[in-house]
């Protein structure tokens, strides 16, 4: 395999597999926010709001696999 | 499709314009010329009823400054001016999207290294102006003096990530549309272009609320718990 044919792979699997995590995690803290706002509809602007900031969070993760795969394939320094 | 370089359209001089230098520019205009006619009759005396322009704008000041109250839980004042900017820059960036042939400034990754490299310092300056130098630069120390270096790289990390995330979102679901785009042809991509005005308004939402909550950990009592996400 070249190096261009290796860093597809590697783009391919950071982002497939670093999907996972974040996928799982932003899905349980959603499923807890519904939880408190079912059983506490008046805390609900509080609640969406730090519900928002902490899936931005999670889902820095997932960005992070992204840049990863984009500079394997756009930045890679040992591919020409 | 080149993520992470940027075009060059011209030369002024030397300096190379880049269609993102453009496309920044034009909508720092635009923002401009929309408050100054919003806002050039402030007197009461010179205010019409059928003014709409200067409602929208006095709703959109009045949002911007409850919301920084209720998580700063303080007098929004200061704040409000560069907190306002940042959410307005923003989102007329990311929803330049819509318009054919504009690249949103913010899918690049150096108006993000900007955006966060100005909430970075601002933060800094207002947690000084709030504490003083002395007292604001010890609370780095705290609780203890070994947390100093751990502190110092929450500070640098946390606006990286700040970049990161605008610029992976917006950046992303260009990059999506287009493959869409290509594989399928000219009506399907629109539910995603859709999906992308709410992406663009919620990022935009995202950024102003994580820049404000890192301004009102810096101000706030410097012995408390430091934010460092």
């Amino acid at each position: 395999m070249t190096i261009q044919e290796l860093s597809i792979a590697g783009a391919v699997v950071a982002v497939s597999f670093g999907a996972i995590g974040p996928a799982l995690a932003e899905g349980r803290a959603l499923a807890s926010a519904m939880e408190a706002i079912a059983r506490q509809p008046e805390a609900g602007n509080t609640l969406s709001r730090t519900l928002f900031v902490g899936l931005a969070m999670i889902e820095t993760m997932a960005i992070y696999c992204l840049v990863i795969a984009l500079l394997l394939i756009y930045a890679n320094p040992y591919a020409k | 499709m080149q993520p992470l370089t940027t075009h060059t359209l011209f030369y002024l001089g030397p300096v190379p314009i880049t269609t993102v230098v453009v496309t920044t520019w034009s909508i720092m205009a635009v923002i401009v010329v929309v408050a100054w006619l919003g806002t050039r009759r402030m007197h009461a005396a010179a205010v019409r009823p059928g003014d709409r322009l200067p409602a929208v704008l006095e709703l959109v000041v009045d949002t911007v400054g409850n919301q920084i109250r209720e998580v700063v839980q303080r007098e929004p004042g200061p704040y409000v001016p560069l907190v306002g900017t940042l959410f307005v820059f923003i989102v007329v960036s990311n929803l330049s999207a819509m318009v054919p042939g504009v690249s949103p400034p913010t899918a690049h990754l150096e108006t993000d290294a900007a955006l966060a490299g100005i909430v970075f310092l601002s933060v800094h300056v207002f947690g000084v102006a709030a504490h003083g130098a002395r007292e604001y630069l010890a609370g780095f120390a705290r609780p203890n003096f070994l947390l100093l270096p751990l502190n110092l790289l929450g500070e640098i990390t946390r606006t990286f990530s700040l970049m990161v995330r605008l610029f992976g979102n917006i950046m992303s679901h260009e990059i999506v549309i287009g493959v869409v785009l290509t594989l399928a042809g000219l009506i399907v991509p629109l539910p995603l272009m859709a999906l992308a005005i709410v992406i663009g308004i919620v990022q935009a939402y995202i950024f102003t609320i994580l820049a404000t909550v890192f301004i009102g950990a810096a101000v706030e009592a410097s012995q408390k718990q430091r934010v460092t996400t």
